[in-house]
């Protein structure tokens, strides 16, 4: 008893709030077999929202205050840490695993909460007439899948026709999303797909490289997360597999998957839908304001790897939708309700971004009710294992809407009918 | 002085074979019942309902599953999170197929079908014993989950192969779905413990538990004198099975809402069900509740003190909370290697003296 009354008073003190700050919750993970990823995009984050109170003291004149929170990139802990946050003003979630965003969507939706899961979650969420409090913008993973096809078009003059492409995903929800996407592209170009499950955490992959030893597929494309990226990059290496033809999911595309394999992963590819390397005005800010005066996140030393680069942008987006929520409303200490709105009518020009030490960081693009996804546009990156730097190859692209769009409005279909939401915009 | 017997006398044959023939405890007991019923869902909120409460309601449910196989009748099993996983996806279609049934019913169901799937499995054990008995049902665990990932059946052919808990009332109140009340999600997971937490109480000390009992402490001579192994292990399989499979269906649908069988019903749930019985007390209703809220308490807990009320870093407190809950499992078995329910035990037996010990 004695533990539960000094958990009570500790539960009641953690959620004790704090007047007049913007709350960002940080559903984080920087244990268990995720943490390569998990850190640098808590760090991108954090150090973002530090960077704003620290050069323009907050947003509007309202501080910004990180909610972190450890996962684990365990369901059960993120339920647990979204009920412990969610009632100190919560403007929006960035559950940063699939598992927890699927937990997450009717939840935040019944508490009037946002969900960013930007280029992961529920790709349907897309579709804003039935998942109002989610967003995905700017791409999804479906887009991701189709970006990985138009490359391998582009590098085989538009002629696929009876290629043989392996998606390595990792046997979650996660992993298995862009499967659809897959089968329906290869109906439409002709390729063959097959599917090769790796269950978590990923680091026993021998027996699915032996199988694309044997079968000799064209390209390999993979979706994987954590330890997963690099034992495959590491096997693909073994087994000789041309690194110009494996092409990774932008969670496939970090340095840390790539620098284990040293000089073998030259040309290792990912696609991506922001831009990478620390070549922009913005870092340095960050290094004045954040780093220098020892309040940055991590150790300062992750600013412009592909993963940091990702959660800065996140938390770019978020404090822009809390400019934009400010605008509509005349309010500096905005309300989850008012997020929503700025969310759902965000737009981010090149001009803004510019602006903002952020130029070509990512597409620009207009949120809508009906569109929750932005543009979909999607570049293709490529290492280079002597500079041990990424590179764009391949600008923004459009993607493959006319196969996303029916899936999208299908899928989001059959949750609508799952929970008798009535399709429709405010 | 406080906890005694002097004085209480049984006067019939039914008092005497009660639960709880001590008076002091009988009270306890009704205390307990009507603070979790009659007090609790009046002040439960969100925080306290999703990540302690109803966690440790449904892990108890599975810890006394567990507990009758393994503790009574001494059959090891790795398999609880499969297990765990059939109860979820019974009860997943069955919501989604037949939407106009109570959901009591489909939980209930779901137990039973679980139940069938472990007797299945538990068939091994007419032959082996022991480790090999425990890897069987192992090779049940994995099998299970790589079902319920392969057959898209099991999932309704949904993109992710996650399942959703659609809302579903009983008397009109939601139990499941995003909506749902905190006290709602507490009462419906509490009555189910009760009522399991009381059979499992009965069966144990009534003729089906000494038989378990005699399996457990030695098979050949349980033989000799006229138990029956087949039924017996079998029957402990079955029951234990619905045990499980009830908390499964709750796990999924009241608490979680949305699953992924690799991720919420994987080797590391069998792990932690079995450390709660071994934690808890092998052979022990009481010590299924204890271990339960060991291993569902102390990490909440922990985070609370180290993250929320002292303000650490939250990976260095998701490390260190793994060191303590590891030294304190170990701590534990070396003091009492019967785990908490000998000490409660032990603590009762000083409590009768107390205060004049000699």
């Amino acid at each position: 008893m004695k533990r539960l009354a000094t958990a009570t008073v500790a539960a009641v003190m953690a959620a004790a709030p704090v007047m007049a700050d913007l709350v960002f919750p940080s559903l984080s993970y920087r244990t268990g077999a995720y943490a390569a990823g998990g850190i640098p995009f808590a760090d991108g984050y954090a150090d973002y929202m530090t960077l704003l109170n620290e050069r323009d003291g907050g947003i509007g004149g309202v501080m910004t205050r990180i909610l972190e929170c450890e996962t684990g990139y365990n369901t059960e802990k993120g339920v647990e840490c979204y009920e412990a946050t969610k009632g100190e003003g919560a403007l929006v979630y960035q559950p940063l695993s699939t598992g927890i965003t699927y937990q997450l969507i009717p939840k935040a939706t019944a508490d009037g909460i946002a969900i960013h899961s930007m280029g992961y979650g529920r790709t349907s969420a897309a579709n804003g007439k039935v998942f109002s409090n989610v967003f995905n913008y700017p791409a999804n993973y479906w887009n991701g899948a189709s970006a990985v096809v138009q490359h391998i078009l582009d590098v085989n003059g538009g002629d696929i026709k009876g290629k043989k492409i392996a998606l390595v995903y990792h046997n979650s929800a996660y992993g298995k999303e862009p499967i659809r996407t897959l089968e329906e592209l290869s109906k439409k170009h002709g390729f063959e797909l097959s599917l090769l499950a790796v269950d978590h955490p990923g680091q026993e992959q021998k027996s699915q490289w032996l199988q694309i030893r044997r079968e000799r597929p064209d390209y390999v494309t993979m979706w994987g997360w954590g330890v997963m990226n690099q034992v495959a990059i590491q096997e693909a290496v073994n087994i000789r597999f041309p690194m110009e033809n494996f092409i990774g999911v932008w969670w496939s595309g970090s340095e840390n998957d790539v620098l284990p394999s040293g000089d073998d992963a030259n040309g290792y590819k990912a696609v991506t839908f922001h831009n990478v390397g620390n070549n922009f005005p913005v870092f340095e800010d960050v290094q004045k304001h954040v780093v220098d005066t020892g309040k940055a996140a991590g150790a300062g030393d992750q600013i412009g790897t592909a993963i940091y680069n990702r959660g800065f942008y996140a938390a770019m987006l978020a404090a822009e939708a809390v400019r934009n929520a400010q605008a509509i409303h005349g309010v500096a200490d905005i309300t989850p309700a008012m997020m929503l709105d700025g969310m759902e009518s965000l737009e981010i020009t090149e001009a803004r971004m510019a602006e903002l030490g952020m130029p070509n960081f990512g597409p620009s693009f207009k949120v809508s009710c009906e569109n929750h996804g932005g543009p979909g546009t999607v570049g293709v990156a490529q290492w280079n294992a002597s500079s041990k730097t990424w590179s764009l190859i391949s600008d923004f692209k459009e993607t493959d809407m006319s196969v996303i769009q029916p899936l999208i409005e299908a899928d989001s279909a059959a949750f609508a009918a799952e929970n008798n939401i009535t399709a429709g915009c405010k | 002085m406080l906890y005694r017997e002097s004085g209480d006398f049984s006067e019939t044959y039914k008092a005497d074979s009660q639960t709880f023939p001590i008076k002091f405890d009988r009270y306890r007991y009704y205390a307990v019942l009507a603070f979790a019923f009659l007090v609790i869902p009046f002040i439960i909120n969100d925080y306290w309902a999703n990540a302690v409460l109803v966690p440790f309601l449904i892990y108890a449910i599975a810890a006394i599953g567990l507990n009758i196989l393994t503790g009574y009748c001494g059959q090891v099993s790795l398999g609880t999170g499969g297990f765990m996983a059939v109860g979820a996806y019974a009860c997943y279609k069955l919501m989604t197929a037949f939407p106009d049934v109570s959901i009591m019913i489909h939980v209930l169901i779901s137990g039973g079908i679980t139940a069938a799937v472990v007797t299945l499995f538990g068939l091994p054990s007419l032959r082996i014993k022991g480790f090999y008995l425990a890897v069987a049902t192992l090779a049940a665990q994995f099998f299970l989950v790589w079902l319920f990932n392969r057959v898209a059946w099991f999932y309704n052919y949904s993109a992710s192969g996650q399942i959703n808990a659609p809302d579903r009332t009983v008397f009109g109140y939601l139990v499941t779905g995003p909506n749902t009340e905190a006290w709602a999600k507490y009462l419906i997971c509490l009555i189910f413990l009760t009522f399991t937490g009381i059979a499992a109480r009965n069966m144990t000390r009534g003729a089906l538990g000494r038989k378990w009992s005699s399996i457990r402490d030695m098979d050949i001579a349980a033989e000799i004198i006229g138990v029956n192994p087949l039924s017996a292990k079998l029957s402990a399989f079955a029951i234990s099975g619905f045990f499980i499979g009830i908390s499964g269906a709750l796990f999924f649908s009241v608490y979680l809402g949305a699953a992924e069988v690799g991720e919420a019903f994987g080797i590391q749930k069998s792990f932690l069900v079995l450390f709660m019985i071994i934690i808890g007390g092998l052979g022990s209703i009481f010590g299924s509740f204890a271990g339960a809220a060991f291993m569902v308490l102390l990490p909440v807990f922990l985070k609370n003190v180290l993250v929320g009320g002292l303000g650490w870093d939250t990976a260095l407190a998701a490390h260190l909370e793994f060191v303590i809950v590891g030294a304190l499992i170990i701590v534990f078995l070396i003091a009492e290697p019967h785990g908490l329910a000998q000490l409660w035990r032990v603590a009762k037996e000083k409590l009768r003296l107390w205060p004049f010990p000699h």
